[in-house]
Protein backbone atom coordinates (compact mmCIF):
# COMPACT_ATOMS: atom_id res chain seq x y z
CA UNK A 1 0.00 0.00 0.00
CA UNK A 2 2.77 2.39 0.92
CA UNK A 3 4.55 1.76 -2.34
CA UNK A 4 1.33 2.42 -4.23
CA UNK A 5 0.81 5.71 -2.41
CA UNK A 6 4.38 6.78 -3.02
CA UNK A 7 4.14 5.82 -6.68
CA UNK A 8 0.92 7.77 -7.04
CA UNK A 9 2.43 10.94 -5.61
CA UNK A 10 5.59 10.46 -7.66
CA UNK A 11 3.70 10.14 -10.93
CA UNK A 12 1.18 12.86 -10.05
CA UNK A 13 3.85 15.42 -9.17
CA UNK A 14 5.87 14.43 -12.22
CA UNK A 15 2.84 14.86 -14.51
CA UNK A 16 1.93 18.25 -13.08
CA UNK A 17 5.46 19.63 -13.22
CA UNK A 18 5.94 18.29 -16.74
CA UNK A 19 2.69 20.01 -17.73
CA UNK A 20 3.88 23.28 -16.23
CA UNK A 21 7.17 23.06 -18.08
CA UNK A 22 5.35 22.33 -21.37
CA UNK A 23 3.56 25.64 -20.96
CA UNK A 24 6.56 27.60 -19.75
CA UNK A 25 9.28 26.19 -21.99
CA UNK A 26 11.35 28.69 -23.96
CA UNK A 27 12.02 26.30 -26.79
CA UNK A 28 9.13 24.18 -28.13
CA UNK A 29 11.53 21.26 -28.63
CA UNK A 30 11.98 21.10 -24.85
CA UNK A 31 8.23 21.60 -24.54
CA UNK A 32 7.59 18.47 -26.59
CA UNK A 33 10.06 16.51 -24.45
CA UNK A 34 8.25 17.64 -21.29
CA UNK A 35 4.97 16.65 -22.95
CA UNK A 36 6.40 13.16 -23.44
CA UNK A 37 7.25 13.05 -19.73
CA UNK A 38 3.71 14.12 -18.83
CA UNK A 39 2.26 11.35 -21.02
CA UNK A 40 4.62 8.76 -19.55
CA UNK A 41 3.81 9.68 -15.96
CA UNK A 42 0.07 9.64 -16.65
CA UNK A 43 0.59 6.20 -18.17
CA UNK A 44 2.14 5.29 -14.81
CA UNK A 45 -1.02 6.57 -13.10
CA UNK A 46 -3.13 4.38 -15.37
CA UNK A 47 -1.03 1.33 -14.50
CA UNK A 48 -1.56 2.10 -10.80
CA UNK A 49 -5.30 2.13 -11.40
CA UNK A 50 -5.21 -1.21 -13.16
CA UNK A 51 -5.96 0.11 -16.65
CA UNK A 52 -2.91 -1.41 -18.31
CA UNK A 53 -4.24 -1.40 -21.84
CA UNK A 54 -4.98 2.33 -21.84
CA UNK A 55 -1.58 2.95 -20.26
CA UNK A 56 0.26 1.08 -23.00
CA UNK A 57 -1.89 2.75 -25.64
CA UNK A 58 -0.92 6.07 -24.13
CA UNK A 59 2.77 5.24 -24.47
CA UNK A 60 2.42 3.93 -28.01
CA UNK A 61 0.01 6.48 -29.47
CA UNK A 62 0.99 9.64 -27.63
CA UNK A 63 4.71 9.17 -27.07
CA UNK A 64 5.29 7.09 -30.18
CA UNK A 65 3.15 8.98 -32.65
CA UNK A 66 1.74 12.31 -31.52
CA UNK A 67 4.78 13.61 -29.64
CA UNK A 68 7.13 12.49 -32.41
CA UNK A 69 4.88 14.25 -34.92
CA UNK A 70 5.12 17.42 -32.85
CA UNK A 71 8.88 17.08 -32.58
CA UNK A 72 9.13 16.52 -36.32
CA UNK A 73 7.12 19.65 -37.14
CA UNK A 74 8.88 21.81 -34.56
CA UNK A 75 12.25 20.85 -35.97
CA UNK A 76 11.15 21.09 -39.60
CA UNK A 77 9.71 24.59 -39.42
CA UNK A 78 12.23 27.36 -39.35
CA UNK A 79 10.53 29.68 -36.90
CA UNK A 80 11.97 32.32 -34.65
CA UNK A 81 10.34 31.38 -31.39
CA UNK A 82 11.72 34.37 -29.51
CA UNK A 83 9.45 36.80 -31.38
CA UNK A 84 6.47 34.56 -30.70
CA UNK A 85 7.20 34.81 -27.01
CA UNK A 86 7.27 38.58 -27.03
CA UNK A 87 4.52 40.08 -24.91
CA UNK A 88 4.05 36.84 -23.05
CA UNK A 89 4.46 38.54 -19.68
CA UNK A 90 1.37 40.63 -20.42
CA UNK A 91 -0.81 37.54 -20.51
CA UNK A 92 0.48 35.95 -17.30
CA UNK A 93 -1.88 37.87 -14.92
CA UNK A 94 -5.06 37.19 -16.90
CA UNK A 95 -3.99 33.59 -17.43
CA UNK A 96 -3.31 33.12 -13.72
CA UNK A 97 -6.63 34.76 -12.87
CA UNK A 98 -8.69 32.55 -15.16
CA UNK A 99 -6.66 29.47 -14.26
CA UNK A 100 -7.05 30.17 -10.55
CA UNK A 101 -10.79 30.74 -10.81
CA UNK A 102 -11.23 27.58 -12.89
CA UNK A 103 -9.11 25.57 -10.45
CA UNK A 104 -11.12 26.82 -7.47
CA UNK A 105 -14.43 26.08 -9.17
CA UNK A 106 -13.37 22.57 -10.12
CA UNK A 107 -11.86 22.05 -6.64
CA UNK A 108 -15.17 22.98 -5.01
CA UNK A 109 -16.87 20.59 -7.39
CA UNK A 110 -14.53 17.74 -6.49
CA UNK A 111 -15.02 18.35 -2.77
CA UNK A 112 -18.82 18.22 -2.97
CA UNK A 113 -20.35 15.46 -4.94
CA UNK A 114 -21.57 11.90 -4.57
CA UNK A 115 -22.59 9.07 -6.80
CA UNK A 116 -26.28 8.59 -7.45
CA UNK A 117 -27.85 5.65 -5.64
CA UNK A 118 -28.61 3.98 -8.93
CA UNK A 119 -25.03 4.34 -10.21
CA UNK A 120 -24.43 0.62 -9.78
CA UNK A 121 -27.41 -0.43 -11.89
CA UNK A 122 -26.63 2.14 -14.57
CA UNK A 123 -23.28 0.57 -15.45
CA UNK A 124 -23.16 -0.24 -19.15
CA UNK A 125 -20.44 -2.86 -19.13
CA UNK A 126 -19.38 -3.95 -15.63
CA UNK A 127 -15.75 -4.96 -15.28
CA UNK A 128 -15.30 -8.72 -14.96
CA UNK A 129 -13.23 -10.00 -12.05
CA UNK A 130 -9.56 -9.19 -12.53
CA UNK A 131 -8.64 -12.71 -11.38
CA UNK A 132 -10.42 -14.33 -14.32
CA UNK A 133 -10.22 -11.68 -17.05
CA UNK A 134 -7.37 -9.26 -17.35
CA UNK A 135 -7.85 -5.68 -18.49
CA UNK A 136 -6.95 -6.10 -22.17
CA UNK A 137 -9.18 -9.14 -22.63
CA UNK A 138 -12.09 -7.46 -20.86
CA UNK A 139 -11.75 -4.33 -23.01
CA UNK A 140 -11.56 -6.41 -26.17
CA UNK A 141 -14.73 -8.27 -25.23
CA UNK A 142 -16.53 -4.93 -24.91
CA UNK A 143 -15.02 -3.04 -27.86
CA UNK A 144 -15.62 -5.72 -30.48
CA UNK A 145 -19.21 -6.38 -29.42
CA UNK A 146 -21.07 -3.44 -27.89
CA UNK A 147 -18.93 -0.68 -29.35
CA UNK A 148 -18.01 -2.16 -32.69
CA UNK A 149 -19.75 0.60 -34.66
CA UNK A 150 -17.96 3.33 -32.71
CA UNK A 151 -14.72 1.42 -33.11
CA UNK A 152 -15.12 1.34 -36.90
CA UNK A 153 -16.04 5.02 -36.95
CA UNK A 154 -12.88 5.80 -34.95
CA UNK A 155 -10.91 4.01 -37.64
CA UNK A 156 -12.71 6.05 -40.28
CA UNK A 157 -11.81 9.26 -38.44
CA UNK A 158 -8.16 8.24 -38.48
CA UNK A 159 -8.36 7.43 -42.19
CA UNK A 160 -9.90 10.81 -42.98
CA UNK A 161 -7.27 12.54 -40.84
CA UNK A 162 -4.50 10.70 -42.66
CA UNK A 163 -5.88 11.57 -46.10
CA UNK A 164 -6.44 15.18 -45.02
CA UNK A 165 -2.92 15.56 -43.67
CA UNK A 166 -1.43 14.16 -46.88
CA UNK A 167 -3.60 16.38 -49.09
CA UNK A 168 -2.73 19.45 -47.06
CA UNK A 169 1.01 18.97 -46.98
CA UNK A 170 1.61 17.37 -50.36
CA UNK A 171 2.82 19.62 -53.15
CA UNK A 172 4.12 19.02 -56.66
CA UNK A 173 7.33 20.84 -57.25
CA UNK A 174 8.15 22.11 -60.71
CA UNK A 175 11.57 21.71 -62.28
CA UNK A 176 12.30 18.37 -60.64
CA UNK A 177 13.12 15.25 -62.65
CA UNK A 178 10.51 12.64 -62.00
CA UNK A 179 9.90 9.09 -63.16
CA UNK A 180 6.89 8.70 -65.47
CA UNK A 181 6.15 5.01 -65.67
CA UNK A 182 3.42 5.31 -68.32
CA UNK A 183 5.79 7.10 -70.64
CA UNK A 184 8.43 4.48 -69.95
CA UNK A 185 6.08 1.61 -70.77
CA UNK A 186 4.86 3.14 -74.02
CA UNK A 187 8.32 4.04 -75.27
CA UNK A 188 8.86 2.72 -78.81
CA UNK A 189 12.25 1.06 -79.50
CA UNK A 190 12.17 2.07 -83.15
CA UNK A 191 12.10 5.73 -82.17
CA UNK A 192 14.78 5.53 -79.52
CA UNK A 193 17.53 3.54 -81.29
CA UNK A 194 19.26 4.52 -84.48
CA UNK A 195 21.51 1.99 -86.24
CA UNK A 196 24.31 3.19 -88.49
CA UNK A 197 26.80 1.41 -90.72
CA UNK A 198 30.39 2.29 -90.01
CA UNK A 199 32.56 2.97 -93.00
CA UNK A 200 35.99 1.51 -92.49
CA UNK A 201 38.71 2.52 -92.11
CA UNK A 202 38.02 6.23 -91.84
CA UNK A 203 34.96 5.88 -89.52
CA UNK A 204 31.93 8.03 -89.40
CA UNK A 205 32.31 11.75 -89.26
CA UNK A 206 29.56 13.78 -87.88
CA UNK B 1 -5.33 3.40 -0.76
CA UNK B 2 -5.44 6.40 -3.04
CA UNK B 3 -9.01 7.58 -3.46
CA UNK B 4 -10.84 8.80 -6.52
CA UNK B 5 -10.55 12.44 -5.48
CA UNK B 6 -6.76 12.35 -5.72
CA UNK B 7 -6.88 11.29 -9.35
CA UNK B 8 -9.57 13.85 -10.10
CA UNK B 9 -7.41 16.56 -8.54
CA UNK B 10 -4.42 15.62 -10.71
CA UNK B 11 -6.67 15.71 -13.78
CA UNK B 12 -8.09 19.09 -12.75
CA UNK B 13 -4.64 20.60 -12.27
CA UNK B 14 -3.48 19.28 -15.64
CA UNK B 15 -6.60 20.69 -17.32
CA UNK B 16 -6.07 24.11 -15.74
CA UNK B 17 -2.42 24.04 -16.83
CA UNK B 18 -3.67 23.41 -20.36
CA UNK B 19 -6.03 26.39 -20.20
CA UNK B 20 -3.27 28.51 -18.70
CA UNK B 21 -0.93 27.49 -21.52
CA UNK B 22 -3.40 28.65 -24.16
CA UNK B 23 -3.58 32.07 -22.51
CA UNK B 24 0.15 32.29 -22.00
CA UNK B 25 1.30 31.27 -25.49
CA UNK B 26 -1.44 32.85 -27.52
CA UNK B 27 0.88 33.61 -30.41
CA UNK B 28 2.48 30.21 -30.79
CA UNK B 29 0.18 27.67 -32.43
CA UNK B 30 2.47 24.74 -31.63
CA UNK B 31 2.32 25.35 -27.88
CA UNK B 32 -1.45 25.90 -28.11
CA UNK B 33 -1.79 22.48 -29.75
CA UNK B 34 0.37 20.97 -27.01
CA UNK B 35 -1.84 22.61 -24.38
CA UNK B 36 -4.89 21.06 -26.03
CA UNK B 37 -3.16 17.68 -25.82
CA UNK B 38 -2.62 18.27 -22.09
CA UNK B 39 -6.31 19.05 -21.63
CA UNK B 40 -7.30 15.88 -23.48
CA UNK B 41 -4.88 13.96 -21.26
CA UNK B 42 -6.67 15.35 -18.20
CA UNK B 43 -10.00 14.22 -19.66
CA UNK B 44 -8.54 10.75 -20.17
CA UNK B 45 -7.36 10.58 -16.55
CA UNK B 46 -10.88 11.54 -15.43
CA UNK B 47 -12.53 8.91 -17.61
CA UNK B 48 -10.18 6.14 -16.50
CA UNK B 49 -10.51 7.10 -12.82
CA UNK B 50 -14.30 6.93 -12.88
CA UNK B 51 -14.17 3.76 -14.95
CA UNK B 52 -11.93 2.04 -12.40
CA UNK B 53 -13.84 3.38 -9.40
CA UNK B 54 -17.27 2.37 -10.70
CA UNK B 55 -15.92 -0.86 -12.20
CA UNK B 56 -17.46 0.02 -15.54
CA UNK B 57 -15.35 -0.53 -18.65
CA UNK B 58 -17.23 2.05 -20.72
CA UNK B 59 -14.98 4.83 -19.45
CA UNK B 60 -11.87 3.08 -20.71
CA UNK B 61 -13.53 2.44 -24.08
CA UNK B 62 -14.28 6.12 -24.37
CA UNK B 63 -10.67 6.90 -23.50
CA UNK B 64 -9.73 5.08 -26.67
CA UNK B 65 -12.04 7.30 -28.69
CA UNK B 66 -10.69 10.45 -27.06
CA UNK B 67 -7.21 9.19 -27.93
CA UNK B 68 -8.29 8.66 -31.56
CA UNK B 69 -9.71 12.14 -31.85
CA UNK B 70 -6.63 13.63 -30.19
CA UNK B 71 -4.31 11.88 -32.63
CA UNK B 72 -6.41 12.94 -35.63
CA UNK B 73 -6.58 16.51 -34.35
CA UNK B 74 -2.82 16.69 -33.86
CA UNK B 75 -2.17 15.32 -37.34
CA UNK B 76 -4.58 17.71 -39.08
CA UNK B 77 -3.52 20.68 -36.95
CA UNK B 78 0.14 20.18 -37.67
CA UNK B 79 -0.60 19.65 -41.38
CA UNK B 80 -2.46 22.96 -41.50
CA UNK B 81 0.44 24.53 -39.63
CA UNK B 82 3.00 23.24 -42.15
CA UNK B 83 0.78 24.42 -45.02
CA UNK B 84 0.40 27.85 -43.43
CA UNK B 85 4.09 28.19 -42.71
CA UNK B 86 4.84 27.36 -46.35
CA UNK B 87 2.63 30.20 -47.53
CA UNK B 88 3.32 32.88 -44.94
CA UNK B 89 6.74 31.94 -43.48
CA UNK B 90 5.30 32.46 -40.03
CA UNK B 91 3.17 30.57 -37.52
CA UNK B 92 2.04 33.53 -35.43
CA UNK B 93 -1.66 33.44 -34.62
CA UNK B 94 -1.96 37.15 -35.43
CA UNK B 95 -0.98 36.50 -39.03
CA UNK B 96 -3.91 34.15 -39.60
CA UNK B 97 -6.08 36.88 -41.01
CA UNK B 98 -6.09 35.85 -44.64
CA UNK B 99 -9.68 34.69 -44.53
CA UNK B 100 -11.25 37.62 -42.71
CA UNK B 101 -14.48 38.54 -44.39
Amino acid sequence: MLIQTLAFYFFAVLAIFAGLFVVRSRNPVYGVLWLILAFLSSAGLFVLQGAEFVAMLMVIVYVGAVAVLFLFVVMMLDVDFATLRAGMARYIPIGLLIGGVLLMMLGIEIGNWKFSDSADELRQSPTPLPETTHNTLALGQVIYTDYVLLFQLAGLILLVAMVGAIVLTHRRRTGVKRQDSVEQIYRDPSKSIELKDIRLPEGNEK
Amino acid sequence: MIGLEHYLMVATILFVIGVFGIFLNRKNIIVILMSIELMLLAVNINLVSFSVYLEDLTGQVFTLFVLTVAAAEAAIGLAILVCFHRNRKSIAVDDVSLMKG
